[in-house]
């Protein structure tokens, strides 16, 4: 229970990152934080109590003391996809820094809300 | 103002976050399909990283489509910062102890991604982590080296061949077998490092692809500044 509090924490941390921050940067931060409570959501929903990682690699281990792997698998496609977008943002805000020379989504007249 | 308006909002977003998750078991044994999978995997694909199985046998085509976003977001970065010329700016070298660990550290920061990709079908890791692995050594380069280049037609190739051959050995499945990414090798013996028929080979692959993209991702947001 304590993991899905910690996860969904982590959410509206960068959650609120994203709503109040005025730097781009900040706002891109908030952003992976959010990718990163959002991995964890899903990998403590998989938890399985007294389980190890889902790999056979010593013939003790059986199927019934290990985790769900779905999950995992998952959370696998998640992080690379989430590294990709972060790339990608962060090229974007190099951008607009070089067109407005300012970081700060105040001073950028298309950005205000 | 602004604040506590955002404040309110994420409140009632976290309310309704919680008030979902006190209803799911934690820790709890699961049925479904994380049961077939781990029931079924060792016998029907031969690899013993049940979480490898998934993403590379049971969801390959999925994971065909997510190294396509990857090469997406590459190309899209690529584009995004095109012609964007390096902005001056006086960066101070590195010192001669960081420039000489990081010459002792690539090699072995290679073979470790190497290894994390070659061997993704028997302990935790893979394509996607062995990838990563050498695009951080080829990262230490960069930041010691200020001249260090990735050779962009090296990075092409990589890339493009490692795609095709992920996409050649899913229509080899079909050609052989019935669907598409069948595994059409033999299985082997599990735990042995040549087993579990293109799984491995698919990774290894992956592995290039991931590598290569993101050596290109960091050379693209490195060319910025000069």
């Amino acid at each position: 229970m304590l993991y899905y509090i910690g996860a969904i924490s982590l959410i509206l941390i960068g959650m609120y990152a994203v709503l109040t921050k005025k730097n781009l940067l900040k706002i891109v931060i908030g952003l992976s934080i959010i990718d990163s409570g959002v991995n964890l959501l899903f990998i403590s929903v998989g938890y399985v109590k007294d389980a190890t990682a889902p790999i056979f690699s010593m013939p003790s281990l059986t199927a019934d003391k290990m985790v769900d792997p779905v999950p995992q698998a998952l959370v696998l496609t998640a992080i690379v996809i989430g590294l990709a977008t972060t790339a990608v943002a962060l090229g974007l805000v190099i951008r607009l820094y070089d067109h407005h020379k300012t970081l700060n989504i105040n001073k950028i007249r298309q950005l205000k809300w | 103002m602004r604040k506590a308006i955002a404040i309110l909002l994420l409140a009632i977003v976290g309310y309704y976050f919680i008030n979902v998750f006190i209803h799911m078991p934690f820790g709890e044994k699961r049925e479904g399909v994380g049961k077939y999978y781990l029931e079924n995997t060792l016998k029907e694909t031969g690899a013993v990283n049940v979480i490898t199985a998934i993403v590379v046998s049971y969801r390959g085509f999925d994971t065909l489509g997510e190294v396509t976003v990857l090469f997406l977001a590459a190309t899209g970065l690529g584009a995004i910062l095109f012609g964007k010329r390096g902005e001056k700016r006086r960066l101070q070298g590195a010192s001669v102890i960081v420039k000489t660990t990081s010459m002792m550290l690539y090699p072995m920061v290679v073979l470790l991604g190497a290894y994390v990709f070659v061997h993704g079908h028997l302990t935790p890791g893979g394509g996607f982590q062995g990838g990563a692995i050498i695009a951080t050594g080829v990262l230490l380069m960069f930041m010691s080296y200020r001249h260090f280049n990735a050779s962009h037609k090296l990075l092409t190739w990589v890339e493009s061949l490692a795609g095709l051959t992920f996409a050649t050995l899913g229509l080899a499945g079909l050609a052989l077998g019935q669907t598409f990414l069948q595994n059409f090798l033999p299985l082997g013996v599990p735990n042995d490092l040549v087993s579990a028929g293109i799984i491995p080979i698919i990774y290894i692959a992956v592995g290039f692809k991931v590598g290569a993209e993101l050596t290109g991702v960091l050379d693209n947001m490195l060319k910025t500044i000069r």
